[in-house]
């Protein structure tokens, strides 16, 4: 057998051909192990070339840890479409639903009666509106099905809101008027409230941030360490400004060493770097929520982190390499909160909205808040309005998920804007897509008429109700 | 047929008895007419009016004892339709029913659904959503007192449907109905014990 296989080689390596065939073979096998490896390699640049078609805007950042939506092992009920696994919607995205009060929760649609027509739209799968790697269909909030999806259960609507005959049903989600999963800032009782309201309200002011009662750590500001405290090995040889930073800080009076974020304390090694699970240890809900937005979310799925060249909006170019963790925005050891709320975002950020901010109405105010002559809260930074202030169990605090209102964008009309403004003008100011390019340097041009149809509508029922009990 | 070993068939007489008397002592029923039953189990309907008796024992308790009992007392809190953005107040009754039917929904073990339902909805989510719901519906309130029992197929799955009067027990019921402003033309003028509408059970079979 052995003198067979040679003596057939040999006669292979003797043909004029030999080198020919030699490099189509090296060809195919190389071509072969660069598939083969993008198969099985970690989640990394190697596995584009299995990229069926380009990922939305919400999910390109992590597209190449393909499992983190197609690992099947990580789901109980299976692949729910193309081979994607619902529970993967879910395990990212549950929880907004569920602070966003789901209008459309897949139990919603439980019930039998609704078979017939979750055959026609099967709206328990996030897959029937939501698909992926397919560009060319998809619309804003990654709509993968025609935009009149309203139609189908809600053809009877202007039965009973007469207001609402002959709207088309392509604009129901695009007027500042409905919004699939989250109608906070849009159902009826809410519009109804707000009516009537001035475009800026009189006291016009973001809430106070309670960061204390909101931290997850055991440090508290009645244990306060001065500069001489600093508990950094004596071999490592460390700036006087750093310290003198540290010692002005809130770290350096609730009694966060040096040791506590940069290790070296005998269990662990001195570290340059201050990992993110560092931060954690006190600022849980703030690097929680940080991992749930666009700047974290590869962080998320173990994926290095976040740099301006992988983003799609326009980005500095001198910032194209930055890293995105705690320290990109709180860097140095002052982490200051004023330089993140702004400087920060604009040191990366391009864009039309972005680059408008600074000669905004917005960005005077905050100016003036930082000079001293505007009241506290009265300034109007990019955190102000991509970083809302949330009331939890324990305070205010800040969500630093810098998308949270932007799913759909009106969800910072309730969150951000009526600190300030009156409802109608933010809606307004909202679906200006103007308005929104020049930072909300413009005036919106046309004003939303749901505050107004909602305000309609109840009068006109409170008014029907009055006649029949012949009030006067 | 297939065969069970020793443990396996324990282990059905155990899951038997487990699921059947809790169901028998649901339904009200004595175990001599659960065992009554071809399966020696429960019924599909007996299983309906078991489940049926307790949510109207809650949803009576509540109406009574909570709501009409926070508006006799002018308390600051109130019952309200939009209690979720409203402070002082919380659900109404209709709400808190449903919100407990979409609970149970979620729960795959349940086994049934159950909704309200009315010929006079204040609520479109209310009102009749096939024709056995119409026909129930019509039914009990051309027979005042008596409750509606239907099989009917939706999406290849059959269902056995019960449908109960739902009377208005408390004051607060009729009187926040007959006030409310979504009230239609033809809505009847409720009085104590009026059927206003029906409580929905239904039991895929």
């Amino acid at each position: 057998m052995n003198i067979q296989i040679r003596s057939a080689w040999n006669a292979f390596r003797q043909s004029p051909h030999a080198p020919k065939w030699l490099t189509w073979a090296a060809i195919n096998v190389s071509i072969a192990a660069y598939f083969g490896f993008g198969l099985v390699a970690p989640a990394s640049v190697s596995k584009t070339a299995w990229l069926p078609g380009e990922t939305t805007h919400g999910h390109y950042q992590i597209e190449m840890d393909c499992n983190a939506c197609h690992d099947p092992g990580r789901s109980a009920d299976g692949p729910s479409g193309s081979d994607v696994m619902q529970d993967a919607c879910i395990r990212c995205h549950g929880e907004q639903l569920d602070r966003a009060k789901d209008t459309h929760p897949a139990k919603k649609f439980r019930d039998p009666t609704n078979a017939e027509r979750l055959a026609v739209l099967d709206a328990q799968n996030c897959l029937s509106c939501h698909q992926e790697h397919v560009p060319e269909q998809t619309l804003t909030m990654g709509l993968t099905l025609p935009a009149d999806y309203c139609w189908h259960c809600h053809q009877e609507v202007a039965d009973s809101r007469p207001s609402h005959r002959d709207m088309a049903y392509d604009s129901c989600a695009t007027a500042g008027c409905h919004n699939y999963h989250d109608n906070r800032a849009l159902y009826e009782k809410y519009l109804d409230d707000h009516h009537g309201q001035p475009d800026h309200l009189e006291l016009a002011s973001l809430p106070r941030r309670s960061t204390a009662a909101s931290l997850s750590g055991v440090f508290r500001p009645d244990r306060p360490l001065a500069i001489d405290q600093a508990d950094h090995p004596a071999t490592q040889s460390v700036d006087q400004r750093v310290l003198d930073d540290w010692a002005t800080t809130a770290h350096a009076r609730a009694g966060v060493n040096c040791t506590h974020c940069h290790g070296g304390n005998g269990d662990t090694a001195w570290s340059e770097a201050v990992a993110m699970e560092s931060c954690q240890q006190c600022h849980a809900g703030q690097v929680a929520s940080f991992q749930t937005g666009k700047h974290g979310m590869r962080l998320a799925v173990g994926l290095p982190a976040m740099t301006p060249d992988q983003a799609r909006l326009p980005m500095h170019a001198g910032q194209a390499h930055a890293q995105l963790d705690c320290n990109a925005c709180h860097p140095g050891h002052r982490f200051d909160t004023q330089f993140a709320a702004a400087e920060a975002c604009l040191q990366c950020h391009a864009d039309d909205h972005s680059l408008a901010y600074r000669d905004s109405a917005h960005a005077a105010l905050w100016q003036e808040e930082l000079a001293g002559s505007g009241a506290v809260g009265s300034g109007v930074s990019c955190a102000s309005c991509h970083l809302p202030r949330i009331e939890g169990e324990t305070g205010i605090w800040v969500n630093h998920d810098q998308n949270a209102n932007l799913r759909p964008s009106e969800t910072m009309a309730r969150q951000v804007c009526t600190h300030c403004h009156g409802l109608e003008y933010s809606l307004s100011a909202l679906a200006d897509p103007r308005s929104v390019a020049s930072c909300f340097g413009d005036a919106p041009t046309e004003r939303i008429e749901s505050v107004q149809m909602a305000h309609a509508w109840f009068l006109q029922r409170q008014a029907k109700r009055d006649a029949r009990l012949k009030k006067p | 047929m297939m065969k069970l070993n020793r443990n396996q068939q324990l282990a059905a007489a155990a899951l038997t008895v487990c699921a059947v008397l809790p169901l028998a002592a649901l339904s009200g029923c004595s175990n001599s007419e659960a065992s009554s039953t071809p399966s020696g189990g429960i019924t599909p309907q007996q299983f309906a009016d078991g489940v049926h008796a307790v949510m109207m024992a809650d949803r009576t308790v509540y109406a009574t004892h909570v709501v009409t009992n926070l508006n006799k007392q002018d308390a600051p809190v109130k019952a309200f339709e939009y209690w979720e953005d409203t402070e002082n107040s919380i659900p109404l009754p209709a709400q808190m029913f449903r919100m407990g039917a979409e609970l149970v929904d979620e729960n795959p073990e349940a086994g049934f659904t159950y909704a309200l339902r009315s010929k006079w909805p204040l609520n479109d989510q209310h009102q009749a959503k096939t024709e056995l719901e119409q026909t129930a519906l019509d039914y009990l309130s051309d027979n005042p007192g008596e409750n509606f029992y239907g099989e009917e197929e939706l999406g290849d799955q059959k269902y056995f449907v019960a449908v109960y009067p739902d009377r208005a027990v408390a004051e607060a019921c009729w009187s926040c109905h007959n006030e409310h402003p979504n009230r239609g033309d033809d809505y009847p003028e409720f009085a104590k014990d009026d059927v206003m509408g029906g409580v929905l059970v239904r039991v895929p079979l």
